[in-house]
């Protein structure tokens, strides 16, 4: 583990995100599988058309989005979630899944340190649905992507923003409120928890 | 809040604020809370350089805002985004409610904006038959109630869980327990739906990026990604203050933002939407994005050379968060849209004269919100300056113009006081002839005079009832400079020679502050010069709106002071013992006359310093031997940020032969505020004895500070509600 992973994780913590750690991507995957499956299955906002209702017989599929990967993790992933079982695995098609989805599985551009922060190109409508409408986002990112402060990406961000149609999400902890009493409440809108899976490939 | 709103009604207001328990509960938790989590927050950064950065990056745009915009405009439209410039807020409306009309919008999300709130959108569209859904949970919340944010960032805070239960168990129709956790869940489930169905989406923006044309937006529920992802319409509405050259501008001040917020080191979320960004449900696969940029007022700020930093407002919300005022009452009694200290100061440019009239006077000046600002705004000075440009416009109230003439004065203004002495003998309660002394010398002074007069009997007539709170001091039957000849003793070799700078109240209201400094001065070998022709140093006449009376005694007081003509060379040092005093003639006066002496103003400021600062700091006093009696120090706005200092009094304490025992919030305001408590009495009481409280419970016997005003409040407010509590001021603990 690096110094600024380290940063990292600690300051992700405190906003109460999960930091896992992983030696390659293939072990990345495998963890995402296993907590989709410790999970709690999720409570749908309003009907997902293409999902059975809430009181159908056999019991509904968990699913899982993973938007932005490449075609070989996404193979791999597939097959993960296959040897599973019982999982349903999305590319894209968010749009039917409005009421929620169990887990949103992105990779993250970047990671800023000094606030635990992930820096994902969302540009894809598919990114920005599968990390809104999931109870668990679980992000994978690169060690080596990890800069110690937004100040020192200056350079990235603004080649990143400058593209037309870009959508560049900061993204720290999980969706939060503290709108009632100024107490604090995870999950009004996005994900009820955030995963963080640090891979540290050789 | 209508616009004829009366200030015996805004007073009702206030008043009923007072009483709310919950709210009152709710402000001090988060008041106390807050302090603690920002200084977390900015732990190891240095929050000064941060600050002036931001300072620096706002002001430098708001120079350039034209050239931003334009700039902004050409990068925006070569992506596809149609920009459009709204002078006022009704032609935003129009424009907003056009893209609608022509989208064919009929539902609307929103994501929180204070712009929208400014230009009062909602009601425009709603009006136009156009449903429009708030999707920030406490907007929602306050939306649903009919009422406006209470807080920039916090819009609900004023409410509580029961109040949130019993709205959701009406809009559901179904039950709702009062727990937080699943009033969240309400708000998820039910705005759901809303965010599906909208065909039109709007939201603020923290930050506009000229140079890629890109729009920032920092929130914590992620609403913002829903309303700017799911309908096929984007709005964004910003005001043009919003612009930055560049993002490494917007990150900097997205550092300071959520902490100086909310103590937290980031938002959950900070989106940059530089778009058109792709939206499936539409055959183009791209969103239709409108940026509205809002003028409404905010240009002529900008070319204002006193207010255009009011601009380098980052809407944080802080300023509100640290207000005693605040603290008290809520933001919906202190603002009108914009919450808190430069609520105070906008609501005049952006919603006129009649809804910032009596806002503006609700200010006790004790400079708290300077010191968090995170824009670097001079909040409290825009305050006044904002107070007699309303007095300037809609005339002068007459005790104002009254004040202002007698101030201008000095032997009209000595004279009444004099008279005043004897006028209060009739009120005067001799049985209290101030027992609250720490160590009372009895007829202590070479002027053969008890130091302290003691407590008015009962208040004037010219007082209503809710200004009893505290007992008034008598007005001294002889002032001290009537008593100086015959208290100041000729120094051989002096150690310094200083003048002293009375002040109007310890003249004439307590002089044996100032005769128990002279022992000080004359066994430690001061050669003290008072010069006669001193007079008020003009605060109350900057606090009553009166700047042009201000600036009369600010050059009376500089002439009067440079006792040989030299520029105050003859003298090391000018020494006061009113903290307020010190603060303004070191900051107040030379902004009065920077274009009458600025050099003279100057030179006058660099000598000026509190009492406690000499006698620690320059003079180097040495410890005595002394009772240990347990001594609480409240720190006078103006000593702590006013001057800027911390140690010299606590030390001084310890010197004195007592023990300096901490209370909670020491630096917070007593609630004087000069006339604030004359105008304010009932919110004055209130701030009064929560500081009252505070110092029970530090164990203290004796509670020391460091300006009048502060003696007056706390003093009077200790008698009156009958506390176990000597008030005095630090030279009456160091030379009893």
């Amino acid at each position: 583990m690096t110094d600024l992973a380290a940063v990292f994780a600690q300051k992700a913590s405190l906003v109460s995100a999960v930091v896992h750690r992983a030696v390659s991507r293939a072990e990345a995957f495998d963890r995402a599988v296993s907590l989709l499956q410790n999970s709690v299955p999720m409570t749908p906002q309003m009907s997902n058309p293409l999902l059975p209702s809430a009181g159908a017989k056999e019991a509904a599929a968990r699913v899982m989005a993973a938007p932005n990967l490449g075609t070989a993790d996404f193979r791999y992933l597939s097959q993960a979630c296959d040897t599973a079982g019982n999982i349903q695995l999305l590319q894209n098609g968010m749009r039917d899944y409005p009421g929620g989805i169990d887990m949103g599985l992105t990779w993250a551009e970047y990671g800023i340190a000094d606030t635990g922060t992930l820096v994902i190109a969302s540009d894809s409508e598919e990114i920005r649905l599968a990390t809104m409408l999931c109870e668990v986002h679980v992000a994978v990112l690169n060690v080596s992507d990890i800069r110690p402060s937004a100040d020192d990406m200056v350079e990235e961000l603004s080649a990143m923003t400058a593209r037309t149609g870009s959508y560049t999400a900061f993204i720290t902890g999980a969706s939060r409120t503290a709108d009632i009493e100024r107490v604090l409440a995870i999950g009004v809108h996005g994900p009820l928890e955030l995963h963080i899976i640090l891979v540290e490939e050789e | 809040m209508s616009k004829t709103e009366t200030f015996r009604s805004y007073k009702h207001r206030l008043d009923t604020a007072l009483d709310n328990r919950f709210l009152r509960q709710a402000m001090d938790n988060f008041a106390v809370a807050y302090r603690t989590s920002r200084q977390n927050a900015f732990a190891g950064m240095d929050v000064e350089a941060l600050i002036q950065k931001v300072a620096d990056a706002k002001a430098g745009a708001i120079r350039n805002n034209a050239a931003l915009l334009q700039q902004f405009t050409a990068n925006a439209e070569a992506h596809g985004i149609h920009v459009h410039v709204a002078d006022t807020a009704e032609d935003a409306n129009r424009i907003i409610e056009e893209i609608a009309q022509k989208t064919g919008s009929k539902k609307i999300v929103k994501s929180k904006s204070m712009t929208a709130e400014e230009i009062h959108l909602n009601r425009w569209l709603e009006t136009s038959g156009i449903d429009v859904t708030e999707t920030d949970l406490g907007e929602w919340i306050v939306q649903l109630r009919k009422e406006g944010p209470s807080h920039m960032v916090m819009p609900a805070i004023h409410l509580s869980r029961f109040q949130v239960a019993d709205l959701f168990t009406d809009v559901t129709g179904t039950d709702q327990d009062p727990e937080i956790e699943r009033l969240v869940k309400v708000a998820r489930k039910e705005l759901r739906e809303k965010f599906v169905d909208a065909g039109m989406g709007i939201t603020g923006a923290n930050y506009a990026v000229a140079d890629t044309g890109t729009i920032g937006i920092a929130t914590n529920e992620g609403n913002a990604r829903l309303v700017t992802t799911l309908p096929k319409v984007h709005v964004a509405l910003v005001g043009i203050d919003k612009l930055l050259p560049t993002i490494a501008d917007a990150l900097t001040i997205n550092r300071i933002l959520p902490k100086n917020a909310t103590g937290q080191a980031i938002t959950s979320y900070v989106t940059w939407i530089t778009g058109p960004s792709e939206c499936t449900t539409v055959p183009s696969g791209k969103r239709e994005m409108h940026i509205v940029f809002l003028d409404n007022g905010r240009s002529r700020i900008a070319a204002d050379p006193e207010f255009s930093q009011v601009l380098q407002c980052v809407r944080c919300g802080a300023c509100a968060n640290v207000c005693p005022v605040y603290r008290m009452v809520g933001g919906h009694q202190m603002g009108y849209i914009y919450i808190g200290a430069i609520g105070l100061i906008t609501t005049y440019f952006f919603h006129g004269l009649e809804n910032a009239k009596n806002l503006v006077k609700n200010c006790t000046n004790c400079g708290a919100c300077k010191a968090v600002c995170a824009g670097g705004i001079d909040l409290p000075h825009l305050i006044k300056q904002v107070h007699a440009r309303i007095q300037d416009e809609a005339g002068h109230p007459l005790q104002s113009l009254m004040l202002a003439k007698v101030l201008k004065n000095r032997k009209l203004f000595h004279r009444l006081l004099r008279t005043a002495y004897l006028a209060q003998q009739l009120v005067l309660d001799r049985s209290l002839a101030d027992r609250s002394e720490p160590s009372r010398t009895a007829p202590g002074s070479g002027a053969g005079q008890p130091s302290d007069t003691g407590f008015l009997r009962h208040l004037p007539m010219i007082f209503s009832s809710d200004h009893n709170f505290r007992r008034l001091p008598a007005i001294a039957r002889i002032p001290f400079r009537d008593r100086f000849a015959a208290l100041n003793q000729p120094v051989d070799n002096p150690k310094f020679t200083i003048a002293l700078f009375s002040g109007c109240v310890q003249d004439f209201v307590y002089p044996g502050h100032l005769e128990a400094a002279m022992k000080g001065f004359a066994r430690h070998r001061i050669n003290v010069i008072f010069p006669m022709d001193q007079s008020c140093c003009g605060l109350p006449a900057v606090s009553m709106g009166e700047t042009a009376a201000a600036r009369e005694v600010a050059l009376q007081n500089l002439d009067a002071m440079d006792v040989n003509g030299s520029n105050y060379e003859g003298v090391d040092y000018i020494v006061t013992l009113c903290a307020s005093c010190a603060s303004h003639l070191t900051h107040g006066v030379p902004k009065l006359v920077k274009n009458y002496a600025p050099e003279k103003a100057e030179a006058f400021a660099k000598k000026v310093v509190p009492f406690s600062v000499f006698m620690n700091d320059i003079l180097g006093l040495g410890p005595v031997s002394g009772p240990g009696r347990k001594t609480a120090f409240h720190s006078p706005c103006h000593l702590c940020r006013g001057m800027d200092v911390h140690q010299a009094p606590r030390d001084l304490i310890d010197k004195s032969g007592n023990r300096y025992v901490p209370t909670e919030e020491e630096e917070t305001c007593c609630g004087f505020g000069g006339s604030f408590s004359t105008t304010f009495p009932a919110v004055s009481r209130e701030i009064l004895t929560r500081k009252l409280d505070d110092v029970a419970g530090s164990g203290a016997e004796i509670l020391v500070t460091e300006c009048p005003g502060c003696v007056l409040q706390l003093k009077g407010g200790a008698a009156q509600q009958g506390r176990d509590l000597s008030v005095c001021h630090l030279s009456e603990l160091l030379f009893p």
